[in-house]
């Protein structure tokens, strides 16, 4: 009788084990949204912003604090440990992970800057989307001065996903994390106060393809745990090192898994939307876009290249040549002939993007310490450069056209020369950071053995010189356009992202010693398995 | 049957939602293949999962419903948007950025 009921009562199932301290960063951001949610239900229309303000940039900076404390942790990393698996095996916590993350977080507050400018337009952002452009109701939103504050928990719900994409173990919390990143973009994206039909169109462009991109990202896990019994990374890999199972499922999960994280980078045959989104979308989400998502997506792509496929360099080794070729050649080509000054930077984040993948080809240490830094200056420069975007205005919001742009230089020198330092840090002049950044990642690659590709690059990376120079030619030895856009003069929010960004290109490009050891220190043992 | 097949029938569900977004005009009519396609991998992750004889992938399955709807509550969001302020959902009309 006793043993009948021992038998009938209920297994206990062991309670899982979360290390909280270790997940803090995450926590402490997605928090922060759920209350930002809470307070557009009960704080009074006249105070969210402020409440928001508080809310948002307090928890990025205690985000940022906490994870400089777990990367100076003696107990996480003890013993030359490469780190700590936490929350079940779902969550690394490693150095390239924290490095990443830290960026992220960076970036994230200097883009927010952005976001929550109101000095020159009541907001970037539409006073209430569900208003039809042109609308009487629209009108009425217009007069009442309402705006939108939902944008700062949106904010924080995709830099919470971006902060979890690179640091996840296993496909399924990747795969969590990349939706967690992209749904809220995709309504940042449709969220613009100006041009709305433009960045309706951005939001349905990148909804479309990112949930059709996601859906072979999800085949290819499938894939994968059809290969291998598992959706955890370590158990990928060393099911492919011990060679059993189907190699069909193999190799068409590493490319389907590949093409979803590629298409987040904007790679080459996968990068159609960049240009539309990064034009439609308003400026400051651009930059979030720009400088946060790239970091994420390459932290992700680096881990599940580095940890899962580790074994299988010389089997995805060819298709990403391919892919970085092209991904470097088109993006300079065509960046040549844009007219649109957020679409040309689109184009020269797709060169970036290819830029960055010959040292991730190079599957070593220096690939990813070069790819950590590069990702870390490449970032600030480019929300410094959307920063001057939001500066040049016409009557009818950004001037995004280039033809207008021309003679700034001689309205306003400092805006244009700052602009002029980002286009030179962008081409790899030396004594800025893209130099340093350039550098770290082409040495990488040819001692990973990719010459050929080093050399592609080069050619590139004079195409794309070409266009940069192009505008600074156009911006400081053209005649003012009549009645050109008006520079405004930069509230504290813009100012700081403009000082911020300027500052890192320069400092990083003359000193580049601090950053660039802490990449090498976060890099020397890889990620955790 | 063996769960094998199942997972050819994923594949082939998955090619048609994945030729039902390339051919298709109407914006709604796309993210409906698109939903077609989640449905697909659910399927070969649960015939995976019985393969293999561990819940893996029937766990999955359920983390993917989810997302799916809330991939229905955001994309909906902006189709009604777009569909408001031009009058017609197909993906053809939405032409202004482009080159």
């Amino acid at each position: 009788m006793t043993s009948l009921l021992a038998a009938a009562a209920p297994a206990t199932i062991p309670a899982p084990s979360i290390e909280y301290s270790q997940l803090a960063p995450m926590l402490v951001v997605f928090g922060a949204a759920v209350a930002g949610v809470l307070v557009e239900a009960f704080v009074p229309r006249d105070l969210r912003r402020s409440v928001h303000l508080l809310i948002t940039f307090g928890s990025l900076a205690a985000a940022f604090v906490w994870t400089c404390v777990i990367a100076a942790s003696p107990s996480i990393f003890a013993n030359g440990s490469p780190g700590h698996v936490a929350a079940m095996g779902a969550v690394a916590v490693d150095r390239p992970t924290l490095f990443i993350q830290g960026t992220i977080l960076v970036l994230a507050f200097v883009s927010v800057l952005l976001i929550a400018d109101s000095s020159h337009d009541v907001s970037e952002f539409a006073g209430q989307a569900a208003a039809p452009p042109g609308s009487p109701e629209e009108r009425a939103v217009l007069l009442a001065g309402l705006v939108h504050t939902e944008i700062y928990p949106l904010t924080l719900f995709a830099v919470g996903g971006m902060l979890l994409f690179p640091a996840s173990n296993d496909l399924l919390t990747m795969f969590v994390a990349l939706e967690v990143l992209s749904l809220p973009l995709y309504l940042l994206c449709g969220l613009a106060r100006r041009r709305r039909l433009l960045s309706h169109e951005a939001a349905m462009k990148y909804f479309l393809l990112g949930a059709f991109s996601s859906t072979f990202f999800l085949f290819g896990i499938a894939m994968l745990y059809g290969f291998s019994g598992s959706v955890s990374l370590a158990a990928i890999a060393s099911a492919a090192s011990a060679n059993t199972g189907s190699d069909t499922l193999l190799f068409a999960g590493i490319a389907l898994t590949g093409l979803g994280l590629l298409f987040k980078i904007g790679a080459v045959p996968f990068q159609n939307w960049k240009p539309d989104v990064y034009q439609g979308a308003p400026t400051p989400v651009t930059a979030l876009m720009a400088s946060c998502t790239v970091v994420s997506a390459f932290g992700a792509l680096l881990r599940v290249f580095y940890v899962a496929f580790g074994n299988l360099t010389w089997d995805w080794r060819p298709a990403l040549w391919v892919v970085t070729v092209l991904t470097m050649v088109a993006g300079a080509v065509i960046a040549i002939t844009q007219t649109d000054v957020k679409r040309l930077l689109a184009y020269s984040s797709i060169a970036h993007a290819g830029f960055i993948l010959t040292a991730v080809i190079s599957a070593s240490v220096a690939g990813l310490s070069s790819s950590l830094f590069y990702l870390a200056v490449y970032g600030l420069t480019t929300v410094g450069a959307f920063a001057v975007i939001t500066l040049v205005r016409d009557p009818g919001g950004e001037a995004d056209h280039l033809s207008r742009w021309a003679g700034l230089g001689k309205r306003s020198p400092l805006v244009a020369g700052i602009f002029a330092l980002f286009l030179l840090a962008f081409a790899g002049i030396p004594l800025t950071s893209g130099f340093t950044g350039k550098f770290a990642v082409f040495q990488a690659a040819i001692a990973g053995g990719a010459t050929p590709l080093v050399i592609i690059g080069v050619l590139a990376s004079a195409i794309a010189a070409f266009f940069y120079v192009r505008v600074i030619v156009l911006m400081f030895f053209s005649d003012p356009v009549e009645d050109g856009p008006e520079v405004v003069v930069p509230s504290v929010f813009t100012g700081t992202a403009v000082a911020v960004g300027a500052a890192a290109t320069i400092i990083l490009g003359i000193v580049p010693e601090p950053v660039l050891s802490l990449a090498n220190h976060a890099a020397t043992q890889l990620f955790v398995r | 049957m063996s769960p094998a097949s199942y997972v050819f029938l994923a594949v082939i569900l998955f090619g048609i939602g994945g030729v039902g977004v390339l051919v298709r005009r109407n914006a709604i009519v796309i993210f409906m293949c698109v939903e077609l396609m989640l449905n697909a991998c659910n399927l070969a992750f649960v015939s995976f999962a019985r393969m293999w004889g561990n819940l893996d992938g029937q766990v999955v399955a359920f983390f993917v419903m989810v997302v799916a709807a809330a991939e229905v509550v955001v994309g909906l969001a902006i189709l009604m948007a777009i569909y408001r302020a031009r009058k017609s959902a197909s993906v053809d009309d939405a032409n202004l950025l482009k080159y």
